[in-house]
């Protein structure tokens, strides 16, 4: 595969991952909206989310079981998720060009990305 | 205002927010952040971290990137995001407010000025040839070779740019100006499609920290991400159509009037 395919192939694979999180996202809007849609807003002060909502795990437990949040959450994993994917898809593309010292770079970019979700 | 009628204004205010950025390459947060937190008084956190991850949506253009620049160059911007998703729950609120409207005015500085001209006839950098970032872009005379300089310039550009955008939500274009096009001598084509390349994966790694920390209000990130996306596709589809040069203007002089609103909310601690 030449450069051009390979960047081809990302960009359907951005586009892609962004539309299917945004219909994740707007699946929990409706059902957020549809069960909080007369409460007063509250984001004037600063204050974190469930514990439930902090990990991979909880999101999709809290997705799966139908909640709102949980779903919303899900589709901005997703959406995060995206370029993660992408990023994985250079490695294996340096790897078949033999050009070592991007996989090692692209590979460390990966580290920082999975460090950020699961251990920071 | 009941969450229905907040929810439809962030989204409208973040769809128009994503059509201009899109139109101006500046991105939708420089809109969306002073938007949530002025006129709607949502925390200025709240407020960059529902846009950083609603951001990763308008990384949808790319055309003559340079995959290699881009992925050694995420090396430092997605390290700064970390440091700067660190950094932004432990700043008070208005310190944040200030290096906002510091960062914004100079976007609006750096996005009326015309992109410098670039001549084609460098020697190659050791250092840049040793990374293999020389590339070449197709223009109406056929292809033409660049040669990158300012390697480590750059790269600790970048590690800035990367650790505002961590700590503003924003896509940090001025720093990314100073540190592509002018310390290392990238075309202008080929450094916008690579920046738009890289948005997703640094605004990937500060969203991240902030999901992990409990700090993305699902509510709040709903529309925004919804709006940014709607607002992005729409100008990326006019930009074809439009002249940008007088928008691109008129939108610095809205970003400079956002920027001295957010500092001057800073200085008398409202914000």
């Amino acid at each position: 595969m030449d450069d051009r395919r390979i960047e081809k192939a990302i960009s359907i694979l951005l586009r892609g991952g962004v539309l299917f999180s945004a219909m994740v996202v707007l699946c929990g809007g409706i059902l957020y909206l549809a069960q909080f849609g007369n409460r007063v807003p509250d984001n004037h002060v600063f204050h974190g989310e469930p514990t439930e909502l902090r990990s991979v795990s909880g999101t999709i437990r809290a997705a799966l079981s139908g909640r709102a949040g949980g779903i919303i959450q899900l589709g901005l994993l997703l959406l995060i998720l995206t370029p993660i994917i992408r990023v994985v898809i250079s490695v294996v593309a340096f790897a078949a060009e033999h050009d070592y010292m991007y996989v090692t770079f692209t590979l460390m970019v990966l580290a920082v990305l999975l460090y950020s979700l699961t251990g920071a | 205002m009941d969450t229905t009628a907040f929810t439809f204004v962030v989204f409208f205010g973040s769809l128009v927010a994503g059509f201009l950025g899109a139109l101006t390459g500046l991105g939708g947060g420089v809109v969306i952040v002073p938007l949530l937190t002025l006129a709607l008084g949502v925390d200025i956190r709240y407020a960059v971290i529902a846009t950083s991850s609603g951001a990763a949506a308008a990384y949808l253009r790319e055309g003559f990137s340079n995959i290699r620049i881009g992925m050694f160059l995420e090396l430092a911007t997605t390290l700064g995001a970390l440091l700067g998703a660190h950094l932004a729950s432990h700043l008070p609120t208005r310190v944040i407010a200030a290096i906002f409207g510091i960062a914004l005015l100079f976007s609006a500085y750096f996005s009326a000025r015309e992109h410098p001209k670039i001549s084609s006839d460098q020697t190659p950098d050791p250092l840049a040839q040793k990374l293999k970032l020389d590339g070449r872009y197709p223009t109406p005379e056929g292809m033409q070779e660049y040669h990158v300089r300012g390697v480590p310039l750059g790269f600790s550009l970048m590690f800035g740019a990367g650790t505002l955008s961590g700590l503003l939500g924003i896509g940090s274009g001025a720093v990314k100006v100073l540190a592509m096009d002018r310390a290392m001598c990238i075309p202008f084509k080929v450094s916008t499609t690579t920046s738009n390349f890289m948005i997703g994966v640094t605004a990937a790694a500060s969203a991240g920290v902030y999901l992990r920390r409990g700090y993305i209000d699902p509510g709040l990130a709903m529309p925004v991400m919804l709006g940014v996306l709607c607002g992005s596709m729409l100008g990326a589809a006019a930009l074809i159509r439009l002249r940008t040069h007088v928008l691109r203007i008129l939108f610095s002089l809205v970003i400079v009037a956002l920027a001295i609103e957010m500092i001057l909310n800073a200085i008398k601690g409202r914000i």
